[in-house]
C-alpha cells in the first residue's frame, strides 16, 4: 500500500484541526503574495522554520521538503539578480521557500484521512447544488484501492508478453492494461450497485 | 448543455474516474526515460491527461485528473519522483498540475466531437491541442507569475519538454484509437 507523507507526532500543530490548518495556510499564502516585502517574506520564512521546530521536526525534515526545489530556487535567484536586484531576488526566493515549507508542514502534521474528512465537510453544504459529497468520498477510497490493482495488472501483462518472448513498444503494453482495467471496472461497478 | 453537465453520475462513471486517477498514479512510478538528444527526462505521467480525456471523454476525464490532484494534495506522494502534499501546489509547476484538468477536458471535448471519424491523426491533433497548447498556455504564465520571471524566460525554460510531449501525444493517440475499436466509452457529440 502507498505510504502517505504524514509523520506521526503529538505537537500543537499535530493536534490542530485539519480545517483550521488549511484556512491558516490559505491566509498565509494570500498575505505573502499580496504584500511584496522582503522583510515580511524573510520573517514568514523564519516563522515557518520555527513552526517546524514546534512540530518536533529537525533540520533534516525541513531540508527534505525544500530539496526538490533547490535547483529552481537557485535559477530563480540568479534570474532575479540578472533581471532586477538583490532585494527582488531575496524576496522571491524567501517567499517561494516559505510557501512550499508551510504547505509541506500542513501535509507532515495532518493525517490523510483528516484531510479527506475536511474535504467532505467542505463539500457537504454544496449538496443542494448537485455536488454529492458521498460520491466524492467513494471515488477517493476506490482510487486508493485501485492503485495496487493497476500495478498488478501492469506486471501481469508484462509477464505475459515476456513469456511469449515479445519485446514490444510501449503502446502494446498500455492498450492491454487499459482493456483489462476497463473490464474489471464494469464488474466492480456492478458489485457496488448490487451491494447498495 | 448545462443540464447535461449536472447529469447524475452512475457508479460505473465513478469507478472509471477512480480507475484513471489510479492509472495516473501508476504512470508516476515508471522511471523517467532519458533520451540522449533531449536534455530533460521524459516522465510517463503526462500521458495521463491525454489518455483520460481521449478514452473517458471530457467530463469523466477532467474529474479523474481532479481526483488525482486531490489525492496528491492530501499528502500522497503520487507525482513522478514521489512528490506530493500541499507544497507542490505552491511550487513553480502548480499551473501545469491544474492544467492537467483543463487538458483532459479539452482533449475529451475534441474527442467527443471528432468521435465518428476519429483516426490516429485526429487523435494526435486532439492530444497536441489539449495536452500541449492548452497545458502550456496555463502552465507557463503560472510559472512566470509564481517565480516572478518574464514570460519568455518561462517559455524557453519549458521548451526542452516539447519533444517528449509530442512523443507522448503520438503514443496516447495510438492508444486512444486502439481503445475506440476494442472498448469505446465516449459518446459522440456534435
Amino acid at each position: 500500500m502507498i505510504v502517505g507523507l504524514y509523520r506521526a507526532g503529538n505537537s500543537v500543530l499535530h493536534r490542530m484541526r485539519a480545517g483550521v490548518k488549511l484556512v491558516a495556510l490559505a491566509l498565509f499564502g494570500t498575505l505573502l503574495l499580496s504584500l511584496p516585502s522582503l522583510w515580511l517574506a524573510a520573517s514568514a520564512l523564519f516563522l515557518v522554520c520555527l513552526a517546524y521546530a514546534v512540530a518536533g521536526f529537525g533540520l533534516h525534515t525541513l531540508l527534505a521538503q525544500i530539496r526538490p526545489l533547490l535547483i529552481v530556487l537557485a535559477i530563480l535567484f540568479a534570474a532575479q539578480i540578472w533581471l532586477a536586484d538583490l532585494t527582488a531576488a531575496g524576496l522571491s526566493v524567501a517567499r517561494l521557500a516559505a510557501l512550499v515549507l508551510a504547505a509541506g508542514l500542513v501535509t507532515l502534521t495532518t493525517r490523510t484521512e483528516d484531510l479527506v474528512g475536511a474535504i467532505h465537510a467542505t463539500l457537504s453544504p454544496l449538496e443542494r447544488f448537485g455536488v454529492d459529497a458521498g460520491k466524492v468520498s467513494l471515488a477517493i477510497s476506490l482510487t486508493l484501492r485501485f492503485i495496487p490493482l493497476v500495478s498488478q495488472v501492469v506486471d501481469e501483462v508484462k509477464e505475459a508478453q515476456a513469456a511469449r518472448g515479445s519485446r514490444k513498444p510501449v503502446v502494446t503494453l498500455i492498450v492491454p492494461v487499459i482493456i483489462r482495467l476497463l473490464k474489471s471496472a464494469d464488474a466492480i461497478a456492478e458489485a457496488i450497485d448490487a451491494r447498495s | 448543455m448545462m443540464r447535461k453537465v449536472f447529469d447524475p453520475m452512475t457508479t460505473r462513471d465513478i469507478v472509471l474516474i477512480a480507475l484513471f486517477a489510479a492509472l495516473m498514479a501508476v504512470l508516476g512510478i515508471f522511471p523517467p526515460l532519458t533520451v540522449p538528444l533531449i536534455a530533460v527526462p521524459i516522465t510517463a505521467q503526462s500521458l495521463g491527461p491525454m489518455l483520460a480525456g481521449g478514452i473517458l471523454g471530457a467530463k469523466r476525464g477532467a474529474l479523474s485528473m481532479a481526483l488525482f490532484l486531490v489525492l496528491v494534495a492530501v499528502g500522497l506522494p503520487l507525482l513522478s519522483g514521489g512528490r506530493g502534499g500541499l507544497g507542490v501546489f505552491a511550487g513553480p509547476t502548480a499551473g501545469f498540475l491544474f492544467g492537467w484538468i483543463v487538458a483532459a477536458a479539452v482533449i475529451g471535448w475534441l474527442t467527443e466531437r471528432s468521435w465518428r471519424s476519429l483516426g490516429p491523426v485526429t487523435a494526435f491533433l486532439n492530444c497536441v491541442i489539449g495536452g500541449i497548447v492548452v497545458l502550456y498556455a496555463i502552465g507557463i504564465p503560472a510559472l512566470a507569475f509564481i517565480a516572478g520571471i518574464p514570460l519568455w524566460t518561462a517559455l524557453s525554460g519549458s521548451a526542452p519538454f516539447l519533444p517528449g510531449d509530442f512523443v507522448k501525444a503520438a503514443v496516447a493517440a495510438l492508444v486512444i484509437v486502439a481503445l475506440k475499436r476494442s472498448y469505446p466509452l465516449v459518446e459522440a457529440r456534435g
